[in-house]
């Protein structure tokens, strides 16, 4: 077994290996220094100006290959600091990255966080529902409303929930946030609200799937004809052992906790990791883009390695590997 | 050769191929099947998307010439598609106005073209049912482009590293996990940053992100395929790998292909809609229609027909297609797609 996690782990490291690559191909080979140095600075701006904001920023080493000092590019530079969480300043208004990604990271959890595990929860529970009353009037509205709620796309939710619960009901502010523990709750239930319906629809499909097959299988068969009651086979049988499929799904989303809902965030002006990326959108700001990339891939393999460590723990077959 | 013109003749070419390719399908049973137990199964969502595909073909089918403008000569040789013509020529006003409405909607002055914008128009005057099918052929071209550029690499990747195995099969793989290991919305965003803010380039991003889970099913196929037994005949009788993988391998991931096809062209769709409303979509998209309309409903008196004009055709073409996947789904029957 530790075999199998030093494997994991050293391609896990090769990964983000690549991601840096990756983003090193994008950020500096196709849109090369001199464009963001032109969007940094202004179109028109004279060769000087450039030049100057280049070297201020770090642009203005070689890229690839160095012949004096070959480890003086912006390569290497870019694969250092990145790997020791160095991330300088952000390429738009020169602050310096990470203290805007610690204040940040508050406001994303505590948005991300409370969506997931009401979504979660709320999915698995409908879908555990519709699984135990396959095939009745409700399963089958539950299946088309799913389609239906899906088909819609989350701007109209957002925009209709703004509309609908903040302006015509009042029920809670349209936008804002405000982090004192006494209020915070109001600023976040529309967002949350909107979130959980978004994603309603895919998540209740997915999972009702997973509860079916689950359902179909020998042991649950015998264990009804054991004696046990529909409602106990689905609790004690179908629910706990679809739980690992649905496990892994799970975990590999808590990594998109962190990296927070840049849509939900962006539009109720919670001032979360998401705001951060949208703002590096509107402002070109290509040196916080490259990080908030990175660390969201950085943060779903973490994840994935820690998933398959859980693996190993939960299912026995794959310890036997 | 004239943007239009390429437009017309990409039209021509298109519905040649389609016309040659039913001619050639009714005679398998495998397609005329399909096709069949589609139509049992989903008329409406059938006959929808139908409709939608008759307003983006009638849309790219454009021509310069016929009633001069009132008053406008550059716009005269400008060209106009089919849509275009069922419009008077510059049917704009100067702001909003409600549907149906004789005067403006700010201030009551009277229209240009009183009681002819069945939808209304928008902020800068323009009616809005004209950009909403206008929107139309840019949808079907976000979903059908960047399909198209999806599942060739897709099936290249997945067979290769399916087929041959090894090394090759290490390579895509890791490819693959570095691709996954990105969140798709932010690798979108990064690589439409990279690459620039035009049509082409939102499709290839919205391509290169979508690639990854398709090429992983199709290496699961073909790693299934190539064990049947009468692949090792063909070896045996001395095929050649290319042969091989055209015809015993490819022929049997096709209802993979069409599934996914018709799967990934609604998430593409909704994929560019929420592009648009960060500001790095395509131009003339119901996601831009909806991005302009954001601060509408806070007015007072509400505007909303703008809004849910594009919200109406998105949620329309969406839910069909939809609809149709899962019937295609339900029709050709993988499992291994219901993961």
């Amino acid at each position: 077994m530790i075999a199998y996690l030093l494997r994991r782990v050293v391609f896990g490291a090769a990964t983000v290996l690549g991601v840096l690559l990756l983003l090193f191909v994008l950020f500096f080979l196709v849109a090369t220094p001199d464009d963001i140095a032109r969007k940094a600075v202004g179109e028109k701006a004279l060769p000087e100006a450039l030049a100057q904001w280049k070297v201020t920023h770090g642009y203005d080493k070689p890229r690839v290959w160095n012949p004096a000092r070959p480890t003086d590019t912006m390569l290497a530079e870019h694969l250092r600091r990145m790997l020791t969480f160095d991330f300088g300043r952000s390429d738009a208004d020169d602050t310096p990255i990470r203290e805007r990604l610690r204040t940040g990271v508050g406001p994303s959890l505590a948005l991300t966080v409370p969506l997931f595990v009401v979504g979660v929860t709320l999915a698995i529970a409908v879908a555990l529902l519709t699984a135990f009353l396959h095939d009745s009037y409700l399963d089958r509205s539950a299946l088309v409303l799913s389609v239906v709620i899906m088909s819609v796309s989350i701007l109209l939710y957002i925009v209709g929930g703004q509309y609908v619960v903040g302006k015509v009901l009042r029920w809670f502010p349209i936008s804002g946030f405000d982090p004192s523990p006494l209020v915070i709750a109001r600023f976040l239930a529309l967002p949350i609200l909107v979130g959980v319906v978004a994603h309603l629809g895919q998540d209740v499909r997915f999972y009702r799937t997973l509860f079916l097959e689950e359902r179909g299988r020998d042991y649950v068969r015998t264990a009804a004809a054991k004696g046990c009651s529909p409602a106990q086979t689905m609790r004690r049988h179908v629910l706990r052992n679809a739980m690992i499929p649905i496990l892994t799904d799970v975990v590999i989303e808590i990594p998109f906790l962190f990296t927070g809902s840049i849509l939900l965030e962006s539009f109720f002006g919670i001032p979360g990791l998401g705001t951060i990326t949208v703002d590096a959108i509107n402002a070109n700001d290509f040196a916080t883009l490259r990080v908030m990339v990175y660390i969201g891939s950085l943060f779903f393999i973490v994840g994935q390695i820690a998933t398959d460590i859980g693996y190993t723990l939960v299912d026995p077959r794959v310890r036997l590997e | 050769m004239a943007p239009h013109a390429l437009s017309n003749l990409a039209v021509a070419i298109m519905a040649a191929a389609a016309l040659a390719l039913i001619a050639t399908a009714r005679h398998r049973p495998w397609w005329r099947e399909l096709a069949r137990d589609l139509y049992r199964r989903r008329p409406v969502a059938v006959a929808v998307v139908g409709v939608y595909l008759l307003i983006g073909g009638l849309d790219s089918v454009a021509w310069v010439g016929g009633t001069p403008p009132q008053g406008d000569l550059v716009a005269q040789y400008e060209p106009r598609s089919v849509i275009d013509r069922l419009f008077p020529p510059d049917f704009r006003e100067s702001s909003y106005s409600a549907p149906l409405a004789a005067n403006e909607f700010y201030g009551g002055a009277p229209l240009r073209f009183p009681g002819r914008h069945l939808l209304g128009t928008d902020l800068l005057g323009r009616d809005v049912l004209l950009q909403t099918l206008k929107g139309v052929r840019v949808a079907l071209l976000i979903g059908g482009a960047s399909s198209l550029i999806v599942i060739p690499i897709a099936l290249l990747a997945g067979m290769s590293a399916g087929y041959f195995g090894r090394r090759i099969d290490d390579v895509v793989f890791f490819v693959i996990a570095t691709l996954s290991s990105i969140p798709a919305l932010l690798l979108l965003i990064a690589l439409v940053m990279a690459l620039g803010r035009g049509t082409l380039q939102v499709c290839i991003a919205l391509g290169i992100t979508s690639w990854v889970g398709f090429s992983r099913v199709i290496r699961g196929e073909t790693l299934k395929l190539r064990e049947l037994d009468y692949v090792a005949a063909a070896r045996a009788l001395g095929s050649g790998h290319g042969r091989i993988l055209r015809r015993h391998i490819l022929p049997n991931l096709m209802h993979l292909v069409v599934i996914t096809f018709v799967l990934l062209f609604s998430r593409l769709v909704l994929s560019e809609a929420v592009l648009s409303w960060l500001g790095i979509g395509i131009n003339g998209s119901w996601g831009q229609m909806i991005d302009q309309a954001r601060d509408e409903l806070a007015r007072d008196p509400v505007v909303w027909w703008n809004l849910g004009a594009a919200s109406l055709a998105l949620f329309g073409l969406i839910l069909s297609v939809n609809l149709l996947g899962d019937a295609v789904r339900d029709v050709l029957d993988p499992r291994t797609l219901r993961e």
